[in-house]
């Protein structure tokens, strides 16, 4: 049974199909890696999966212990809010004013908010809010502990390095506790060591938080080693999709990443 | 080398010369005169000289003793580093000060009355410090609120005679409902475009109070607002029949200052509620989520967080203050009108916020304090008032282009080990 299920999303902008009929599915407690060659339309379906663009056709359907969340109907917060489908961004996006465990506070505002009593019993100082409060921080140390940040907690996150600031990005992700983990680029920037560390912590959260994981990526070391499913997209068409090994030796991915030879092209 | 650094300078000279030429000739060159045969144009081109002659040579002797040009920020001394919890202490000590003040034996009347009036301003400041320096939305028309809370308690206290105690939270809400009926046409808009709409909602209020006569008495304003009294007992030398006023009812000798003294207090309280609550809901999922919108709405909303909710209690409690504050207003003036809800109010009010460094709760209080007591100490200057208050700010911005106090505190810690 897959989490998520795809179905024909297209997605225009003016006359460019960005995403045209793409269907795949990912599995639960799986990853399934999306890749192909720059501007294939892999951060347009990412977009889509989290709301930030509406599809023009296409069914995005996340199912899990027998409920059902139709994504494409929903507005964009609910679909992290209610879905639980969390993402990272390409270009980071952390709050980099706040420190870093105030980033992972936010991340957790919804339960947060709710045992506030919107706002009352927090103002207040109530016991019930103060209990979910100290929570919320334990949640914050596991996944500190979790990316082996926990002497960062209480620096600015804008003035952490580049790959703290990516690991980061993914614990806040994590700390509102989502079934779906959507990572686009996880590993760019980052040297062969670290890139390594992601590759083991990506693997940690499927197999020990039971999250599914979506993975675009370009490095590819990272991505046949981790991932458990690959889709390969090219100027917005899916054109294969299977098991690493599949992917790795379909002609039409070769084509699509090195460029088809000429006496082909004639043919 | 020192030859082409003359002539640098020269040039540099030159150019702020040339400057100061085609600024001086239109300001200073040509002056208006009433003759006989009517108006006249009297030329003062040798004041043009003499200013020209000023800046190229003091422009040239800037050049040559700085050596590279526009590093006038390395001449300027840096702001000392103060340990952590001087400002805790710095606050503690302000509070004592403020409370003490009116006892105080040199306090008269005109310093209570320009604290007061600081501390309306500081209570402002901290009001709009929700919207623009934690939620991050420019909002230029915050004294709309202002005016929505002074007119609602005029209003209320006239035609149905009802107490300030009672109108003070209603005037809050009301001018809450105003900050969510601007909030909502506004959600979609960031920055520029925010900051010109409400920049219009806040000349509509003013506009419709000025012209709704039957409202708001129209451009003349509503005079004889009830004033406020103590619990109950008026501030008067003679009560009325069967009424105890405040200084029988301690058995003082009547005086005028007693009210002023309890409308400082009374400010000073709303103000330290107003910092309260800012303080206690930075530390709450909201106030995080305010911060947060600041820094991100994209990943915001990635997290899950509706941003209409917060970016609406922003508006809504930050009017609120503003709200409390118009009423407050309205019972020491005891005479409001349009007039005193211009534009200039809310640039004054964003002033202060900036200038303090956004989101910065003791900023606000140092920069209020700034804004009006300096043009109120440069009244001996009244010609040149505007002139030196402006310098004044623009040396702060070239000094802490952040706003004076820059730091900021962490809403929550993780404390080490365990």
């Amino acid at each position: 049974m897959s989490l998520l299920t795809v179905e024909h999303l297209t997605i225009r902008f003016g006359g460019l199909v960005a995403v045209d009929d793409v269907s795949f599915a990912a599995a639960d407690r799986k990853i399934t890696a999306i890749i192909g060659p720059n501007g294939a339309g892999k951060t347009t379906v990412f977009n889509c999966l989290t709301g930030f663009y509406k599809p023009d056709v296409g069914r995005m359907m996340l199912s899990k212990d027998g409920q059902e969340w139709l994504l494409e109907r929903m507005e964009g917060f609910r679909i992290s809010q209610q879905a639980g489908v969390a993402r990272t961004f390409q270009n980071i996006r952390l709050f980099p004013k706040m420190t870093v465990l105030e980033n992972l506070l936010v991340a957790q505002h919804n339960v947060l908010q709710a045992a506030s009593g919107f706002s009352i019993a927090g103002l207040l100082g109530l016991n019930s809010y103060r209990t979910a409060e100290r929570a919320a921080i334990e949640l914050a140390r596991h996944w500190l502990d979790r990316v082996g940040m926990v002497h960062l907690a209480n620096d600015e996150a804008g003035s952490l390095p580049y790959g703290a600031q990516r690991r980061l990005e993914i614990a806040r992700a994590m700390c509102t506790g989502p079934r779906l983990l959507c990572l686009d680029e996880p590993a760019a920037g980052l040297n062969p060591a670290e890139s390594a560390a992601l590759a083991a912590l990506v693997r940690r959260i499927r197999d020990e938080d039971g999250v599914a994981i979506l993975l675009i990526e370009h490095d590819m070391s990272v991505v046949m080693e981790i991932s458990d499913r690959i889709v390969v997209l090219d100027h917005g068409r899916k054109i294969a999709e299977g098991t690493p090994d599949q992917v790795r030796d379909d002609p039409e991915v070769i084509r699509a990443y090195l460029g088809a030879a000429e006496d082909e092209v004639a043919s | 080398m020192d030859g082409t650094k003359a002539a640098n300078a020269l040039k540099e000279a030159g150019l702020a010369a040339l400057v100061a030429l085609l600024l001086a000739v239109p300001l200073i060159g040509f002056r208006l005169t009433e003759g006989l045969q009517g108006l006249g144009i009297e030329t003062r081109f040798d004041w043009v000289a003499w200013g020209v002659g000023v800046v190229f040579f003091g422009r040239f002797g800037l050049a040559l003793t700085r050596g590279s040009r526009g590093d006038l920020l390395g001449h300027l001394p840096a702001m000392p580093k103060f340990p952590t919890g001087t400002g805790r202490t710095v606050a503690g000590l302000l509070l004592l000060l403020a409370i003490a003040m009116p006892l105080l034996p040199v306090a008269d009347r005109y310093m209570v009355e320009i604290a007061i009036t600081v501390l309306i301003y500081v209570m402002l400041g901290w009001g709009l410090n929700i919207v623009v320096g934690l939620a991050g939305l420019l909002d230029l028309g915050y004294v709309a609120f202002y005016a929505v809370g002074a007119y609602t308690y005029a209003l209320l206290a006239i035609n149905f005679d009802m107490s300030f105690w009672l109108c003070l939270p209603i005037a809050g809400l009301f001018a809450a409902l105003f900050g969510i009926i601007l909030g909502f046409p506004v959600l979609r808009l960031r920055g520029d475009y925010l900051a010109i709409v409400t920049l219009g909602f806040g000349e509509m209020i003013r506009i419709v109070l000025l012209n709704w006569k039957e409202f708001s008495g129209g451009p003349n304003g509503i005079s004889s607002i009830p004033r406020p009294d103590f619990f109950g007992f008026p501030f008067a030398r003679e009560g009325e029949p069967g009424q105890t006023t405040f200084h029988q009812l301690f058995g003082l000798e009547f005086s005028p200052m007693h009210r002023i003294i309890f409308l400082y207090y009374l400010i000073l309280v709303l103000a330290l509620l107003t910092n309260w609550f800012t303080l206690r809901m930075r530390r709450l999922p909201v106030g995080r989520a305010w911060e947060a919108l600041r820094e991100d709405e994209i990943a915001c909303r990635a997290l899950g967080i509706n941003p209409t909710n917060v970016k609406l209690s922003a508006f809504a409690l930050g009017a609120m203050f503003g709200g409390f504050a118009g009423a407050f207003f309205a019972t020491r003036q005891g005479f409001i009108s349009p007039e005193s809800f211009s534009f200039i109010e809310s640039a004054v009010i964003l002033a202060i916020v900036v200038l303090g460094g956004m989101g910065s709760q003791m900023g606000v209080v140092i920069a209020a304090a700034f804004l009006i007591l300096v043009p109120e100490l440069l009244r001996d200057f009244s010609q040149y008032r505007m002139v030196l208050f402006g310098m004044a700010m623009v040396l702060i911005m070239l000094w802490r282009p952040q706003g004076l106090v820059a730091h900021r505190a962490p809403s929550a810690r993780l404390e080490a080990g365990a």
